[in-house]
């Protein structure tokens, strides 16, 4: 079958691979509908993201149809039409059973790394460096899916397949974002990043009864979605002082909660920057976390920030001060789906969670290498290209 | 690939080892540079190695008997059951029976003992071991970055903090 690998730095190819096969008894095989290009791809792609190995089949955010089952399979069956979260979850461990599910203790078969790395390991996911198990992505024509009865979700009638292959990441990702930032009714909430995951923390802060969302990014047409489509207010972090015209709009005080959705790539305009492309070229320092500085310095006292970026490694300039003398509430993960999934695609199907706009460029697998060029630089108003294998 | 990629891999390769070297180094202690507390708590390749499992001890094993990846390890290993506070299930340890090492080496015992301690706990939770291969894969060239990205990969079940 056809698949899109890693093959080094910057370089991507489509090249013929086996197909999958079951090797465990809660199996399935997943022929892969749709299979969308996410933010963190572009950290592995750009080699910020430690343990990728040439001839990795990218992609974790995906939906299709079971097309074959192992003999442990009690919910889900062939024909199925599901969106598979990008996290593996065994559903028994203590982590899985208190909804923590991306830090499941049983689904990543390469432990040892995560815990070299971070002291602990996370749970496996699909396309994301030997890091998360090295487990062959969904940017294929078909995907093994391990624990496919926890981690597979029927898609209801009515919502088409590009409205729910988000529902695989980008959705509960935001929604994870607002709903563990602690954001509730009357809040105010600033959104850093207004891709795919940006955009959902927007909306889910809306939800969960934000009076005011403010997304913060620098792109027109991206700024333009999140006001027309997602209804949020937004702020061109190129074109004023991002924390002056936050505390102008937040009655002096800040926001009450922060949620950052961009990650270790973060671009600015700001002195820091430079600073961090030279630590980051010299490898003195290993993700650049521009924009999390940035929130933690305008959120209000009191308040919280959630980290949805994805962060590998190093940090400098790391402003604890404001942490421990704001006293904010900083957490971060990466996305628990699972817990979130089902309520999720109910609300897509109500109406109340568009995605669908977020697939501006949809196209076929072999043109995949294309469409990450796209997706990297933003072009043609670029938000996610999605991939039909 | 290019020079740079094979430097990036590489140099995180390193970290991930670093990381788990500089925790076997704290474990083994008696280095001078790093005699400390953390020594004496973490000990030797003799020291207990645990992990928690979301089960009774009579599920872990049955009429005595252990799960499988530690039985094998029988003659080699003592082990231990003890109840994990807040209803987590059972603290599982296991560490080289006194006097018993190895045909190769004592942290090749280690590296097993660890391994048979993931794989049962996975076994008796998930009802499965956590694995991928084979799987599809493209063209993986030979390169030294990629032939230590790997290794790493393949000896990780072995290695870590646990
Ligand atoms: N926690 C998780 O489980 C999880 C899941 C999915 C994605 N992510 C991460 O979320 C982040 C966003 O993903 P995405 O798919 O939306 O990516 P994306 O690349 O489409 O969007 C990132 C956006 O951030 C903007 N940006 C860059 N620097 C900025 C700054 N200083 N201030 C404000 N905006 C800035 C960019 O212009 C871009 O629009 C990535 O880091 C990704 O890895 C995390
Ligand atoms: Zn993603
Ligand atoms: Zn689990």
């Amino acid at each position: 079958m056809k698949a899109l690998c890693w093959t080094g730095i910057n370089k991507l190819q489509v090249e013929d691979v086996d197909e999958p096969t079951i090797l465990e008894p809660r199996d399935a095989i997943v022929k892969v509908t749709l299979s969308t290009s996410c933010g963190s791809d572009l950290h592995l792609l750009g080699g910020y993201v430690p343990g990728m190995r040439a001839g990795d089949v990218l992609g974790h955010e995906f939906m299709g149809e079971i097309v074959a089952v192992g003999s442990g399979v009690e919910k889900r069956k062939v024909g199925d039409r599901v969106v598979v979260c990008s996290f593996m979850s065994c559903g028994q461990c203590f982590y899985c059973v208190n909804g923590l599910t991306s830090l499941c203790d049983n689904t990543n078969p390469h432990p040892g790394l995560g815990e070299g790395l971070f002291g602990a390991s996370t749970g496996g996911c699909f396309g994301y460096s030997q890091i998360t198990g090295g487990f062959a992505g969904s940017h294929a024509e078909y995907v093994r899916v391990p624990h496919i009865d926890t981690g597979a979700f029927p898609i209801p009638d009515g919502v088409t397949d590009e409205q729910a292959v988000f529902a695989s990441d980008a959705v509960p990702t935001g929604w994870m974002g607002a709903d563990l930032g602690g954001v509730k009714p009357g809040d105010v909430v600033a959104v850093w990043g207004a891709g795919g995951v940006g955009q959902m923390a927007a909306r889910a802060s809306m939800l969960l009864g934000a009076e005011k969302v403010i997304v913060i990014d620098r792109l027109p047409e991206r700024l333009e979605q999140a006001r027309s489509i997602i209804g949020a207010e937004t702020l061109d972090y190129s074109d004023t002082e991002v924390m002056a015209e936050l505390r102008e709009r937040t009655g002096g005080r800040g926001p009450d909660v922060s949620i950052e959705a961009v990650g270790m790539e973060a671009h600015s305009e700001r002195p820091d920057y430079l600073y961090d492309r030279v630590k980051t070229a010299l490898k003195l320092e290993t993700d650049r976390p521009t924009a999390v500085r940035e929130a933690i310095m305008a959120t209000r006292k009191g308040g919280s920030v959630f980290v949805l970026g994805v962060f590998g490694g190093l940090v400098d300039k790391f402003p604890l001060g404001a942490v421990m003398n704001k006293g904010l509430t900083l957490r971060s993960a990466q996305q628990h789906g699972h817990r979130y999934i089902p309520m999720l695609l109910e609300r897509i199907a109500a109406g109340e969670i568009p995605t669908g706009h977020l697939a501006t460029h949809v196209m076929p697998l072999a043109d995949a290498p294309k469409g990450y060029e796209m997706f990297k630089t933003k072009d043609d108003g670029c938000v996610r290209a999605v991939f039909r294998p | 690939m290019s020079k740079k990629s094979v430097f990036v891999i590489a140099a995180v390769a390193g970290a991930a080892v670093a990381g788990t070297v500089a925790a076997r180094r704290l474990r083994q202690g008696g280095s001078e540079d790093s005699a400390g507390p953390d020594d004496q708590v973490e000990g030797s390749t003799d020291r207990w190695r645990v992990v928690t499992i979301a089960a009774d001890p009579e599920q872990i094993a049955p009429e005595g008997r252990l799960p499988t990846p530690l039985a094998d390890l029988d003659e080699l290993i003592e082990v231990r059951f003890e109840p994990a506070p807040g209803d987590r299930g059972t603290e599982l340890a296991a560490r080289p029976r006194a006097g018993a090492s190895h045909p190769d080496d004592q942290n090749d015992l280690a590296r097993m003992i660890r391994r048979a301690l993931r794989e049962s706990k996975q076994l008796i939770e998930a009802g499965e071991l956590a694995t991928n291969e084979p799987q599809p894969e493209g063209h993986r060239p030979a390169t030294p970055a990629g032939l230590v990205v790997d290794a790493l990969s393949r000896r990780s079940p072995e290695e870590g903090v646990l």
